[in-house]
């Protein structure tokens, strides 16, 4: 990943405080919604239209999490560890990317 | 916003904030701003950093451009709010209605230099598809964009992979026309922080 890329240092800073930082979610709960994978039903369903297809995500699938015992402020944090680990996923994925099309160097 | 929390579980402070600025610009502060106040330590301050960064930060493409990238990413992705938010934006950067609208339209066609069409190809693709290969970014390289543009166009993207999810997660109100305009005013004086 590149060095002296303030915007990338600041974007991983984001990733680590909502993944590893305190928060009412449990932090292995925060890292499964970041890779939207492992979640029990019915929590991820709503992680998984977080993370791939927002527009379908219904007051439904928040009620579904909320009656399976999820509080207000957990749902805040999953659903922010959802759409972070996607932005990260894309960004790794496009300097991974430019590194290999620039022959594993910066070149700007 | 579907929590409730987001709607009223923030500090009198925050609240009184709140209703100031309604007071002095006559419109309510949009569901984007009012998210980052909440519980600001776990996301907001960060994810304000980094948008500032990205959107406002030292780079060899123009707020416009960036503005611009933000309301085509958010085109792709289908996220009403921040399509409204940052067309307009980029709209008023530019002082350019018609070149922007072309540009969500049909990107092949717009009256655009070449090295913001690939590189906004790219971003498309990107947020589509998920990925993107060395050969896509050897085709922006190709148009005359440098690595360290390409880098901070990347930031744009993730920056609006993130407010976009949430705006339709959380379902952000959509503002007024009205709102729109005012709220790009603000983000061309202040920025995101």
């Amino acid at each position: 990943m590149p060095d002296e890329n303030r915007k990338w240092a600041l974007h991983r800073a984001l990733v680590d405080r909502v993944v590893n930082g305190e928060g009412r979610a449990f932090a292995q709960q925060r890292a499964r919604a970041f890779r939207n994978e492992d979640l029990p039903p019915p929590l991820d369903t709503l992680i998984g239209k977080a993370a791939t297809r927002p527009g379908q995500v219904t007051e439904a699938d928040f009620a579904a999490a909320e009656a399976a015992g999820s509080s207000e402020d957990e749902l805040f944090e999953l659903v922010i560890c959802a759409a972070v680990g996607r932005s990260a996923r894309l960004y790794e994925a496009g300097l991974a990317a430019l590194a290999e099309a620039a022959g594993g160097g910066e070149d700007g | 916003m579907r929590l409730d929390i987001l709607n009223s579980g923030y500090r009198p402070t925050t609240k009184a904030l709140f209703a100031l600025i309604r007071l002095f610009s006559g419109h309510p502060v949009p569901d984007a701003a009012r998210l980052v106040f909440y519980r600001p330590d776990f996301y907001g301050n960060r994810a304000k950093e980094f948008t500032h960064e990205a959107m406002r930060g030292p780079s060899d493409w123009s707020v416009a451009d960036r503005e611009l990238m933000a309301a085509y990413v958010s085109t792709v992705n289908e996220s009403a709010f921040c399509i409204g938010a940052h067309t307009g934006t980029a709209e008023q950067a530019y002082q350019d209605r018609p070149m922007v609208a072309a540009v969500l339209a049909d990107l092949d066609s717009a009256p655009i230099a070449e090295p913001l069409r690939a590189t906004l190809r790219m971003l498309g693709k990107l947020s589509a598809a998920g990925t993107v290969s060395a050969a896509d970014m050897r085709a922006v390289l190709s148009a005359g964009v440098t690595g360290r543009q390409i880098e901070d166009a990347l930031a744009v993207c993730a920056a609006f992979t993130i407010t976009g999810r949430l705006a339709d997660v959380f379902g952000f109100d959509v503002l007024s026309p009205e709102g729109f305009e005012a709220g790009a005013k603000y983000l061309l004086k202040r920025g995101y922080r």
